[in-house]
Parts: C-alpha cells; sequence; structure tokens
C-alpha cells in the first residue's frame, strides 16, 4: 500500500503515503473495537487507504507536488479519482512493488539499508520489528532508516522499471538486497524463531513476485528463488521445540515437501543461461542436500567441488568453514580439521560461535572429548541467542559423557 | 435489568501499530464478554474528535467540541445491568484504563411501570 501510494505521490512524499496508510490504519482499529473486526480487514484497509488518499490529493493539490510524472493526472478532480482507482488494482499494486524494490536498493544506500528499507517499506515491518530481526536497537534501526529515507526523498522520482538497462543495472543489487533478507531469517542472530520464519518467507515471497517480471526472470533470479525454496524448505526441521537441530541430525520428514518441489523447479529454470552465479552454486549446494534421503546418502564429493566453485565465485570465510565442513563428512574429520587450519581469513570468524562449534564437532568425531569440549565451551561463550547457547550447551555436556567416565577411573 | 450508557473520555495517545492492534484485542475481547454475559445492548460506536457546536437563541455554530482531548466524548456503547453498581464493576474491565481515559457511566433515564 505504501508502494502504491509513493507512486502516485513521489518519493519526495513518502512520509505522505506512510501517513495516509498509518491514518486509515487507526481509524479501522478504532471502528473495529466497537464494531468487530470485518470479514476482510486488508481489502477494508485497502478501501479506507484508498479513499483517504483521494481526501489527500483534494486538499492539498496546490500545497503539494506530487509524483512528477503523475501531476498533470492529478490536477482534475476526475482523473484523479480513477487514477486512485487503477493504482488500487492488484496489477499495478505488483508494478509499484517492484517500482519500490528497485528504489529501496539505491547506489547511494549500504546494503544493511537496503535491506531495512524493503522490510519496512515492502514488507511492512514494523522499526522495532525491524530492529529485533536484525538485533539492533530501536533506536539505531530508527536511524537506519530514517536516513534511507531521506536518501530516497532526494531522487524525487522512483526507481523506472520501463528501462531496460538501467533496470539490469540495478537487478544484482535488488538480488543481493533480498539474498541477504533471506540469509538473515535463516542463519540470523535473532533469537525469536518466528521472526525467522518471517524473514524467510518475505524474501521467498519478493523473490517470486521479482520472477513475475520479464526483465527480472533471469536464470540468477530463478536460482536465487530456488536456493531460498531448498534452504527454506528445511525450516521446520532446523528447529525442534525451540532448539537448533543440526543437518546432519535433522528429521527430513519435516522438510516442507511442496517448498522443494517448488525450488526444484525454479533450480531447473536457472540452468538456462550460460552464466553461473554465486546463486546458482549455492542453489546447487541446497538441492544436492535435498535429494538425499538422509545425511549419510548424500553426495558429500559434490558438495565438496561445489563448494570449491563457490569459493572461487565469492569466497569468504563462511564459505570456506561450510566447504571444509563437508571435506570432513566426504573423507573424515582429520581432514576437515586440516583444511579449517589451513583457512585464509579465520580471524574473521573468530565471533562466529560455529567456527568453534565446527572444530569441537570434528575433534568430538576424531575420538578427542576433551578438546572438543573446550571448542564447544569457546563457541558457548560466543552464543547470539538462548537457541544456540542451548544447542552449544548439549554439545559440551555430550563431550562430557564420553570422556568423563575415564577421568574418574 | 436497566439500561446504562458509558461515554467514553480521553485515552487516545499516539501509539504504535502494533500496541494498538493489541488494544483493539482488549477492547474486543472485553466487548465479547459484555455481549457473552448478556450486558451488551449495543456496542455503540466511536466518534470522530472535530464537529460543530451550536448554542444560543442565535444558534450560533462554533468548531468544537472545546473541552481538553482527554475530555472529550470518543465513543459509547450501551448496556444493560441489574444496578449502577453492577454497571460500574462491569466498567471496571473496559481497557481505556491502560491509556488513562475515562469511562462515565449514567443510567439511562427510564420510567417504570
Amino acid at each position: 500500500m505504501v508502494a502504491t501510494l509513493t507512486r502516485i505521490f513521489g518519493v519526495h512524499n513518502i512520509a505522505l503515503a506512510e501517513d495516509v496508510v498509518q491514518d486509515a490504519f487507526c481509524r479501522a482499529l478504532e471502528v473495529w473495537k466497537f464494531r468487530g473486526v470485518p470479514e476482510n480487514p486488508a481489502a477494508w484497509l485497502m478501501a479506507a487507504a484508498k479513499n483517504r488518499a483521494l481526501d489527500v490529493l483534494r486538499r492539498e493539490r496546490t500545497a503539494r507536488t506530487f509524483a512528477p510524472e503523475l501531476g498533470r493526472l492529478l490536477e482534475s478532480e476526475w482523473t484523479a479519482a480513477s487514477l486512485i482507482r487503477e493504482s488500487f488494482g492488484t496489477e499495478q499494486m505488483k508494478d509499484d512493488e517492484l517500482r519500490m524494490m528497485f528504489s529501496c536498493c539505491h547506489r547511494r544506500l549500504p546494503e544493511e539499508a537496503q535491506v531495512a528499507l524493503i522490510l519496512n517499506i515492502l514488507c511492512g515491518f514494523s522499526v522495532s520489528e525491524a530492529a529485533e530481526a536484525f538485533l539492533t536497537s530501536r533506536l539505531a534501526m530508527e536511524k537506519r532508516i530514517f536516513r534511507a529515507k531521506n536518501v530516497l526523498a532526494q531522487s524525487k522520482k522512483l526507481f523506472d522499471i520501463a528501462g531496460r538497462d538501467d533496470f539490469n543495472n540495478r537487478l544484482p543489487a535488488v538480488q543481493r538486497a533480498l539474498y541477504l533478507l533471506f540469509n538473515e531469517g535463516y542463519h540470523g542472530a535473532s533469537p525469536d524463531s518466528a521472526v525467522r520464519q518471517d524473514l524467510c518467507r518475505e524474501a521467498i515471497q519478493l523473490t517470486s513476485g521479482l520472477l513475475e517480471h520479464p526483465f527480472a526472470a533471469t536464470p540468477a533470479t530463478y536460482a536465487l528463488a530456488a536456493l531460498m525454496c531448498l534452504h527454506g524448505a528445511r525450516l521446520p526441521a532446523r528447529v525442534a521445540a525451540g532448539d537448533l537441530v543440526s543437518l546432519v541430525e535433522q528429521d527430513r520428514s519435516k522438510w516442507d515437501l511442496p517448498l522443494v518441489s517448488q525450488g526444484r523447479q525454479y533450480f531447473e529454470r536457472s540452468a538456462a543461461g550460460a552464466g553461473l552465479t554465486e546463486y546458482h552454486v549455492e542453489a546447487a549446494i541446497a538441492f544436492t542436500h535435498a535429494m538425499a534421503p538422509g545425511a549419510e546418502d548424500t553426495d558429500w564429493g559434490q558438495i565438496v567441488s561445489l563448494y570449491d566453485h563457490l569459493m572461487s565465485i565469492r569466497p569468504s570465510p563462511v564459505v570456506a568453514l561450510n566447504r571444509a565442513i563437508a571435506v570432513a563428512q566426504h573423507q573424515g574429520p582429520e581432514r576437515g580439521l586440516e583444511e579449517i587450519r589451513q583457512m585464509a581469513g579465520q580471524e574473521r570468524l573468530r565471533s562466529y560461535p560455529f567456527y568453534e562449534a565446527a572444530i569441537g564437532e570434528l575433534e568430538l568425531r576424531g575420538g578427542r572429548a576433551e578438546i572438543a569440549a573446550a571448542h564447544f565451551q569457546a563457541a558457548l561463550a560466543l552464543a547470539r541467542n538462548s537457541m544456540e547457547a542451548r544447542f552449544l550447551e548439549q554439545r559440551v555436556i555430550e563431550c562430557r559423557h564420553q570422556f568423563g567416565p575415564r577421568i574418574k577411573t | 435489568m436497566s439500561d446504562y450508557i458509558y461515554l467514553y473520555r480521553g485515552g487516545e495517545t499516539a501509539r504504535s501499530p502494533e500496541r494498538m492492534q493489541e488494544t483493539m484485542q482488549k477492547w474486543l475481547a472485553w466487548m465479547k464478554m459484555l455481549k457473552d454475559q448478556g450486558h451488551l445492548r449495543d456496542p455503540g460506536h466511536p466518534l470522530e474528535g472535530r464537529g460543530k457546536v451550536l448554542h444560543g437563541k442565535q444558534k450560533t455554530v462554533t468548531d468544537g467540541p472545546f473541552a481538553e482531548l482527554k475530555d472529550i466524548v470518543g465513543g459509547f456503547t450501551i448496556i444493560a445491568a441489574d444496578d449502577l453498581d453492577q454497571a460500574v464493576d462491569l466498567a471496571k474491565g473496559c481497557p481505556i484504563f491502560e491509556d488513562d481515559g475515562i469511562v462515565e457511566v449514567r443510567p439511562i433515564l427510564e420510567v417504570s411501570v
């Protein structure tokens, strides 16, 4: 709704668009308090926002400058009303969302601000919800969003999705922002699993919205959608009774099968072009996992070579760590440990609890429970939320069980 | 059973959407409770904050109401209760108090026959 109103009012009036939506929402809740919630609250709100927008246009036509390309249409009462009606149609709203998505990924905004804006404007997350999702303070998030909206407002115009060159130039930034949004949900540190699933769901929804636009439906976007679906399908099994469950131990019957097959379809369509992006490789890794009935049936050799590929496209310490874990699955814990020792950029993982945890896991499998316990203990000190802490505590206890009896004798 | 009107005053402050949704849920729950217990005659309506005031023989029209925000009637509900005491007791469940609002309980004038 904010996206549509912003197109009508112009991006420099983004605050006005938000006010209109907020106002419609406030009035609706006030009435519902007394009269009960109607059967279709979303449609009700939409109608209320539409009328409110028309009011604002009538009242402030002279006082404000609205979107330059629509200014002329808004001059007359009659065309303004029909423009608003047309703008609230579902087709137009999809386009507006896309336009907004591209506008949020403004070159002058840092990636984290782009993601915050998308969450706030397109997914309707409040500042405090966005702060919660990114584990930052409300104040910091408020500043981040406020600054980003200012940058957006200065550009006066929403991104034009009709120009193919501009579109193609900005598409990678949009893909990247959606990828980060998904990752925040999947790996992020937010303790509340409901928040995390929300983020993943929103990212999947926006990405499939992106696929509906002919320019945006590139092999890379398909690969991005595929990796989100295939990873997202594992979410229900990843958290069991509020506890983290490692991939190896997940109950695979809990995987979301419709999402797996959706991901599979996207994955097949991603193979159309010659270009191989990091999203392709990540989707292929997720696909290999999804196709295996159990951890022991996984083609770990294939996964190691995919990680090799990923390291050549987008190297990072986390990718290297995941690669080392795959090597351990494939060739045993000693080889995995060797890979970890040879990794570059280890110092960047120092605050990442799963770096120590991975070493602990491999030491434990190598039969050195006491050393493993120390690593898990170090990881525990870095845990970012109670779910991680419980997971790591369990691992420490598991290690103690194994070396405990020997100490007593 | 006699009828009483609840006049709601004040209790409106700028709040976050989450808080507002929470408040609405509380109101809905309260209304439902009144209804389930057979006390709700008419859930009533919320009122706009602005309006006009007419007064005097000249029927002068001014913008109003002039009262302070906390004194402006923001809505009403009609309930049925055994007596004023029960009507007051029932009003204590109103979520408006969490927002420092006021409930005025007034018996609706009736002639018993």
